[in-house]
């Protein structure tokens, strides 16, 4: 049976760093800023809180794409965390690129208290993207050979 | 190489006897002629046992975690590239340089069993290194391989004969092979593929793992005293009750674990008994440091800073990371 996608609603993690995009995101609910109910946030402390499994983690139960948000780098609460979760970023969407596993279904932004209207515009784009894209069944299918 | 064997005997002897070392760490004759195994020898009357030859390819700096834990001191045997782990595993606080005396052991590359069946030598009884010639008795009659032909995928990629930690050196230096091309051909050839080839690639390869873990156990890098893959709910040691998590990113996992401290020893690839390009995961992982952060050996010594524990304040961002390569 062929899905339709024009009713294919994705399902997409957002990790929001505690000081900067979780207030970004409260933010833009404050100023009436709309984006889609498919991102279900969760709040870290820190965007350097989330190891690289997590987001394989959320891909592997069925998220259809993963954002992760922090603070602009130079504004981390604790100094240096997202200059380390950069690092650590690149690297795991490099692999991913690498395995053939769309890498464009996992994004890294950097928005801070104040840009509550990025949030909302960075949201609504990352939805759009991957709703194109469609459902994510890459990483389940990654150790089963057809 | 005989002569080595008899250098290291001796050396372990005259550890053992002046209270050097409590316990060497060297290797003792296997089953069949290309399996020596690693061993430790304790009593001054075994270490005539101690064996070594173009068939010791296994690094012994792993067990040194078990050395530091007893805080005995422990000699151990390295072989060039072998000093790469230990330097590793000093930076990772895994190892106390207070518990081991290292001594630097010549090595000129190991030598591959199964690329001599493969060549067409069955039954073989022994096998001598003449230079870059390699004879080998087989119950047919001998045969005669270029030295080349039958390294070890490992050893083709060698780091040289210099070693990286030693207290001292046993005899001469050799002449070790010498690698010439591209180590990241591969992966750039796997970069190059369209996506879909790329996906199709990996699910081929990892397919094949049976998540025997033996690329775990026997990598430097890898020494985490509670791993994630473990069941910690078992009594004994064992595999994670079997999670799709667990069993389909197993080795996306695993080479992110050690990335930014794996040393390229090709140990992980060499022991995986299904033939897993595992080796491939890690040399992403280096080239990628290599290109957005700077070139970077891990192992060269134990005090740089891993890339993945230190940054910059220009370092690229994620996306642009990944259109600066190639």
């Amino acid at each position: 049976m062929l899905k339709d996608t024009a009713k294919f609603e994705p399902k997409i993690v957002a990790f929001c760093c505690n000081w900067c995009s979780y207030a970004g995101a409260d933010g833009a609910g404050t100023a009436r800023k709309n984006y889609p109910a498919n991102v279900k946030i969760i709040k870290v402390p820190c965007s350097c809180r989330v190891n690289p499994m997590f987001i394989l983690r959320a891909f592997q139960r069925g998220a259809d794409g993963v954002i992760l948000c922090g603070c602009h780098p130079g504004d981390c609460h604790y100094s240096t965390g997202n200059y380390y979760t950069r690092r650590r970023m690149a690297l795991l969407m490099s692999m991913l690129n690498f395995m053939g596993v769309a890498e464009d279904r996992f994004r890294v932004e950097w928005v801070s208290a104040a840009e509550g209207a990025k949030f909302a515009e960075v949201m609504n784009d990352f939805v759009a993207k991957i709703t194109a894209l469609g459902e994510n069944v890459k990483l389940r299918d990654l150790r089963c050979k057809k | 190489m005989q002569k080595i064997a008899e250098l290291m005997q001796a050396k372990a002897i005259e550890l053992l006897e002046s209270g050097k070392a409590e316990k060497v760490l060297a290797w003792r004759a296997g089953e069949f002629f290309y399996d020596n195994a690693p061993a430790a020898f304790s009593n001054v009357d075994a270490c005539k046992e101690i064996v070594y030859n173009e068939f010791c390819p296994a690094n012994l700096a792993k067990y040194l975690i078990e050395a530091t834990k007893q805080q005995k001191k422990t000699a151990v045997f390295l072989k060039p590239c072998d000093t790469y782990g230990v330097n590793q595993l000093l930076k990772d606080n895994r190892i106390k340089r207070e518990y081991f005396y290292a001594v630097g052991t010549p090595c000129s590359g190991m030598l591959d069993e199964k690329k001599m069946k493969a060549l067409g030598a069955k039954a073989i009884l022994a096998v001598t290194c003449e230079g870059d010639k390699i004879i080998v008795e087989t119950a047919y009659g001998t045969k005669e391989f270029a030295k080349e032909d039958v390294l070890l995928d490992k050893c083709i990629m060698c780091k040289g004969n210099k070693y990286k930690i030693a207290d001292e050196e046993l005899g001469e230096k050799l002449e070790t092979p010498k690698f010439t091309g591209d180590k990241f051909a591969a992966v750039k050839a796997i970069e190059a593929m369209p996506e879909e080839e790329r996906f199709a690639f990996w699910q081929a390869e990892l397919s094949k793992c049976i998540r025997c873990n033996a690329c775990r156990d026997i990598c430097p890098a890898c020494s985490c005293e509670q791993c994630i893959f473990d069941n910690q709910d078992a009594p004994v040691a064992g595999k994670a009750a079997a999670d799709d998590v667990e069993e389909q990113l197993f080795h996306l996992i695993r080479a992110y674990h050690v990335a930014g401290r794996c040393v390229g020893c090709g140990e992980c690839a060499r022991v995986c008994p299904q033939g897993v390009k595992l080796g491939l995961l890690n040399l992403k992982f280096i080239k990628d440091i290599n290109e957005f952060y700077g070139a970077y050996q891990a192992g060269a010594d134990a005090t740089t800073p891993s890339p993945l524990v230190s940054y910059k304040d220009n370092d690229p961002e994620a996306e642009e990371a990944l259109q600066r390569r190639g």
